[in-house]
């Protein structure tokens, strides 16, 4: 279980706070409008933003070090070192030093295989195409198998169907290892997809998550004035 | 083609020109005058051994030890850093003349080093010799190697950091992923530049070289000069030397590999690091950096504070012209940079390098001849004391156009690789589209070139000393006629007020550079 | 043509010169404000009443050998007996006119070109606190190890120069040896005098190569009567500094009551505070009490400019592969 407890983020004259719990094994769509603390919410919990308040995964509080806590986290853009090939990128999330072994090694080529991006391994990314390249991102999420997954909006720059494809995988691999997802959208339409529960982040409160359909069905004011 | 394209090559042009006329033309003057060049002897080629030899350990370890002092001051934020970082540039822009005083007082027979070697009974450690000119150099270019790298590790997308932080990179981790590739990136840059500097390095070769062993080329053209009156041997060695810089700049160049590493967009991020024993070793390592280049600078201050306020009055004249010809030089340089970058980025591929290396040309140009060579064209056409001024700024901007270059041309790169088809296709041209899109994105690199060839233009004695009279002296020549007069308490505090003067202009200049952090 | 400006510049007379310019070209020191250039500015223009003198100054040697012809001046002065033939060669000196009786020089000298206005003798200087047996021979130097000397470079510098030719004198082709015993107790060979003396002050080294006129300067500027010169028993190298008149000069009568100015009694008593060094054209017993009372070197060794000429390069090839072996 995540929790957020009375966490506050005070940013020049920005202000969030938010003072919940996600149960292991949600899948979360944070939804608001544009500036009201989406990502820098994801920021905290990633461990890039300082923040007032506990954050705690199953009653620990998070380590300070980012790549020390349980998370895994796309951002927007720049998932990948555009100077090492899909594969080395895949095989960061299991070593850093990329001295695998040789199970190491299947292991990241099943990855790529399970993302659909067999043979692959040797591009570069700007070898590869927009939707390429965030499998390439899911396939390292997949091979770190960290317990939260957060997706800042990563898959914001594809085409609806591509996303769509997209977001079918992140549901594929969040069943299979079971994490808990966190979720940047601006569509509720991705929210309906694949999140059962939903949080609104709104006028300097990130709220509870509430079950996605009967939020969006019967929305609250701010919510309302979001969705226009 | 645009008319701004066209007004870029047609300026550039002059500045090619000019630059011309101040590496080769001058050269080919003194050629002229002694009526063709003259074999050299055998202890000229043994000037060139050691010129080597010396250049390149002074460079090996200006770079070797710039890489961990950079990383350490990449990744850490205290108060007063930046003051830190700009004061540990000083020795850079210190006129020789200062810096080896400094030295001198800290490493010299009865300098502070061999005072406490000599209460544990050690020493005494001589500073002469190969050693002394490698010391002052690593002493003089540690700080400009320093800045390279700490640039380096500042241009590393904070996108990439974020991201090996998101996956628990471990320091080696990041020194492979992240930091090796950008220096493979800029080491060897900064290795070229450090080793040019000292391979027509003379006054410190002259004052700690401790005799003959100790000969530089740009020594041995100054002996063809003065002691056999030998126009033509000092020609032929500054085409020598010219070859050694072109033979070094060529070799650099196929080592320096691009990172790969890719633009961002420029997200700020504080950078992190968790290991407790990293800060500590940081920690250490700035201190030693900050003790081994400021404390001959706190002994200059020390010396000449007292003598600063009764300084007579032709010092302060001479301080209010130097002061014009460091500005006229910064605008000067700038201007050429700007001029010469932008036609490089117009020009077709062999256009533009042969653009490139002539305007990093002057590293390699010997100023004893630049400044021969000029007096000799010019004499004829007018009194060169009617001209010190002009010639020094001009000649200041050419010497210092390498360094601003450098940092100019690859920053306007990156302002045309990133925004230059947007701001093309939203028809941003001119003058609106330098103001509004490469200025912003070029005013760090300019700031910092700036504030350099202010700096440098403060401190140079090159060629005013063959051109001026005392009434038209600089600080620098005014201070080498203190010391020539024996008035050493003069002299420390003209030392003092040249040090005070050039950090103030560089930092005035660099502070403007990143007044705008978010540019 | 000579005898009536030679009488006119005697009697001074030479009315025509009034309200004209003399323009004199000097070493940078010389003209500079703490160099003895104001007082012969001032002593000159009182002289000729209306005239005014003003100098260029530079580096002396260079400006005649790049300008040539183009040299815009009357009056050169600063170069050294050791060049002095490389001046003469540039073909841009006419004679002085000057009679040569009253010189006080202790070598012969009949140049009609070039006249000299002070001299020295090259000495090591030391701090009598610090070295308290100086060497009394330059045969004594080479032998104590316990001395560690700083000099200057005889390519950059005419005190190197005057040292290099020094041990030419005394030692000719077994010179390299001597170079080479002295390198090892050599702390650092300097670009020039200033460097050299400000290291030796800051105590750098034992001894430093400098003029045996040096300590005067300690005495009487600046209270101190530490600093000594040690007088050898071979003698001392001798160097004087000298004055000429250039052929385009176009006040050529002023010219040549400058150079009768540099032998007057006026100029002669200043030079000695104004340049640190021996006046060239004053019997001993007229210097200033503090020169006069300096140990004085017994031997003038010298060599005219062509014999300097010829030894320049032999000597200077002696003296790389002694301080390189």
């Amino acid at each position: 279980m995540l929790r957020l407890e009375d966490m506050k983020i005070t940013q020049g004259g920005f202000h969030l706070r938010a003072d919940f719990e996600v149960s292991q094994g949600a899948r979360v769509a944070v939804i608001g409008p544009s500036g009201a603390g989406k990502s820098t919410l994801l920021g905290a919990i990633a461990g890039f933003v300082p923040h007032a308040g506990r954050i705690t995964w199953r009653g620990d509080p998070l380590a300070k070090d980012p790549g020390a806590r349980p998370v895994s986290i796309l951002f927007q853009d720049n998932n990948l070192f555009p100077h090492l090939s899909a594969a080395e990128n895949v095989a960061l999330g299991l070593k850093p030093s990329l001295r695998l072994s040789a199970p190491e090694r299947a292991r990241v080529h099943d990855a790529l295989a399970r993302v659909g991006l067999d043979g692959m391994g040797n591009r570069r990314p700007a070898e590869l195409s927009g939707g390429q390249q965030s499998r390439v991102a899911l396939a390292r999420t997949l091979i770190r198998a960290r317990p939260l997954l957060l997706l800042d909006e990563p898959f914001a720059a594809l085409g609806p169907a591509l996303k769509a494809e997209m977001l079918a995988l992140v549901a594929e691999i969040v069943a299979e290892t079971g994490a808990t997802l966190l979720m940047v959208s601006h569509d509720v339409a991705d929210a309906r997809a694949i999140c059962d529960e939903t949080s609104l982040v709104a006028g300097g409160v990130a709220h509870a998550p509430q079950p996605t359909g009967a939020l969006l069905d019967d929305p609250p004011p701010e919510l309302r004035a979001y969705l226009g | 083609m645009t008319q701004a394209r066209v007004l870029t090559l047609v300026f550039a042009s002059v500045v090619a020109l000019w630059l011309l006329a101040l590496n080769f033309g001058a050269v080919g003057a003194v050629a002229l005058r002694a009526e063709g060049l003259t074999g050299l002897r055998a202890s000229d080629w043994a000037a060139v051994r050691f010129t080597l030899l010396q250049a390149l350990l002074s460079a090996l370890l200006s770079v070797a030890l710039a890489i961990p002092v950079a990383r350490a001051l990449a990744r850490r934020r205290f108060i007063g850093r930046g003051l830190l970082i700009t004061l540990m540039g000083a020795p850079f822009i210190l006129p020789t003349l200062v810096a080896v005083l400094g030295l001198l007082a800290v490493f010299g027979r009865s300098g502070l080093v061999n005072d406490v070697l000599g209460l544990v009974g050690l020493g005494p450690v001589n500073i002469y010799g190969l050693h002394g000119v490698v010391l002052a150099h690593v002493f003089y270019n540690l700080p400009l190697a320093v800045r390279i790298i700490l640039q380096g590790w500042a241009a590393i997308p904070s996108e990439r950091m974020r991201l090996a932080v998101s996956l628990g990179f471990s320091p080696t981790d990041r020194l492979r992923h992240l930091e090796a590739p950008m220096l493979r990136e800029v080491a060897p840059g900064a290795f070229l530049l450090v080793f040019l500097i000292c391979l027509t390095s003379f006054a410190v070769a002259l004052a700690l070289g401790g005799g003959p062993r100790a000969t530089t080329v740009e020594l041995a053209i100054y002996q063809a000069f003065r002691f056999d009156f030998d126009m033509g041997r000092a020609a032929a060695l500054a085409l020598v030397q010219f070859g050694l810089c072109l033979g070094a700049g060529v070799l650099a160049l196929r080592v320096a590999l691009p990172s790969g590493l890719g633009g961002g967009l420029d997200r700020p991020l504080p950078r992190m690091d968790y290991r407790a024993r990293a800060i500590w070793g940081d920690g250490v390592l700035i201190a030693l950096a900050a003790l081994f280049l400021l404390v001959p600078l706190a002994l200059i201050v020390l010396r000449g504070a007292p003598h600063l306020v009764s300084l007579p009055a032709p010092v302060w004249q001479a301080t209010m012209r130097s002061l014009w010809v460091a500005l006229g030089a910064t605008v000067l340089t700038l201007s050429f940079a700007l001029v010469l970058a932008h036609a490089i980025l117009a020009l077709p591929r062999f256009g533009a390098a042969a653009l490139e290396w002539l305007g990093l040309a002057a590293l390699a140009a010997s100023p004893l001849v630049i400044g021969t060579g000029l007096f000799l064209i010019l004499r004829p056409i007018a009194d060169p004391r009617d001209m010190a001024l002009a010639v020094t700024m001009l000649v200041n901007a050419g010497l210092a156009l390498p360094f601003a270059l450098r940092l100019i041309l690859p920053a306007l790169r990156d302002v045309a690789a990133t925004q230059g088809r947007l701001a093309t296709s939203i028809g941003l041209h001119g003058a609106a589209r330098f103001r509004l899109v490469t200025l912003p994105r070029l005013r760090r690199p300019m700031g910092f070139a700036a504030g350099l060839t202010a700096a440098l233009s403060m401190g140079d004695l090159g060629v005013i000393l063959l051109f001026a009279d005392a009434e038209r002296a600089t600080l620098p020549m005014q201070l080498y006629r203190l010391m020539q007069a024996y008035r050493q308490d003069d002299a420390a505090g003209a030392a003092l007020l040249l040090l005070l003067a050039s950090l103030a202009l560089f930092w005035a200049f660099d502070k403007w550079g990143r007044s705008d952090a978010t540019a | 043509m000579k005898s009536p400006l030679f009488a006119a510049a005697i009697l001074g007379l030479a009315t025509s010169a009034q309200a004209q310019t003399l323009t004199v070209i000097a070493p940078d020191y010389f003209g500079s404000e703490w160099g003895p250039g104001p007082a012969i500015k001032e002593g000159f223009e009182a002289r000729c009443g209306t005239c005014t003198l003003n100098f260029r100054t530079g580096d002396v040697m260079s400006r005649l050998q790049l300008e040539g012809a183009r040299l815009d001046g009357d009056v050169v002065i600063g170069l050294n007996t050791d060049t002095t033939l490389r001046a003469r060669e540039t073909g841009l000196f006419v004679p002085h006119g000057q009679p040569l009786a009253a010189l006080t020089l202790p070598i012969d000298w009949a140049d009609d070109t070039f006249l000299p206005f002070n001299w020295g003798y090259n000495a090591w200087v030391y701090d009598k606190t610090r070295v308290k047996n100086p060497p009394t021979s330059f045969a004594d130097l080479i032998t104590r190890e316990d001395i560690s000397l700083i000099w200057q470079d005889p390519r950059s510098s005419s005190a190197g120069l005057a040292l290099l030719l020094w041990v030419d004198q005394l030692y000719g082709e077994d010179a390299a040896d001597v170079w080479a015993a002295l390198s090892e107790r050599t702390v650092t060979v300097t670009a020039g005098w200033s460097e050299a003396y400000g290291l030796f002050t800051e105590g750098e080294a034992d001894m430093v190569l400098s003029y045996a006129t040096s300590p005067a300067y300690h005495i009487v500027a600046e209270e101190d009567d530490s600093k000594a010169a040690a007088i050898f028993s071979e003698g001392h190298y001798l160097t004087a500094e000298v004055a000429g008149v250039l052929s385009g000069t176009e006040n050529p009568g002023l010219a040549a009551d400058f150079m009768a100015y540099i032998l007057s009694p006026e100029f002669q008593q200043m030079i000695a505070y104004g340049n640190w060094s021996y006046p060239s054209a004053l019997p001993r017993e007229d210097w200033p009490e503090v020169m006069r009372d300096l140990p004085y070197p017994d031997t003038a060794l010298f060599y005219s400019e062509t014999q300097a000429e010829e030894r320049r390069v032999p000597a200077l090839d002696l003296w790389l592969e002694g301080m390189t072996r």
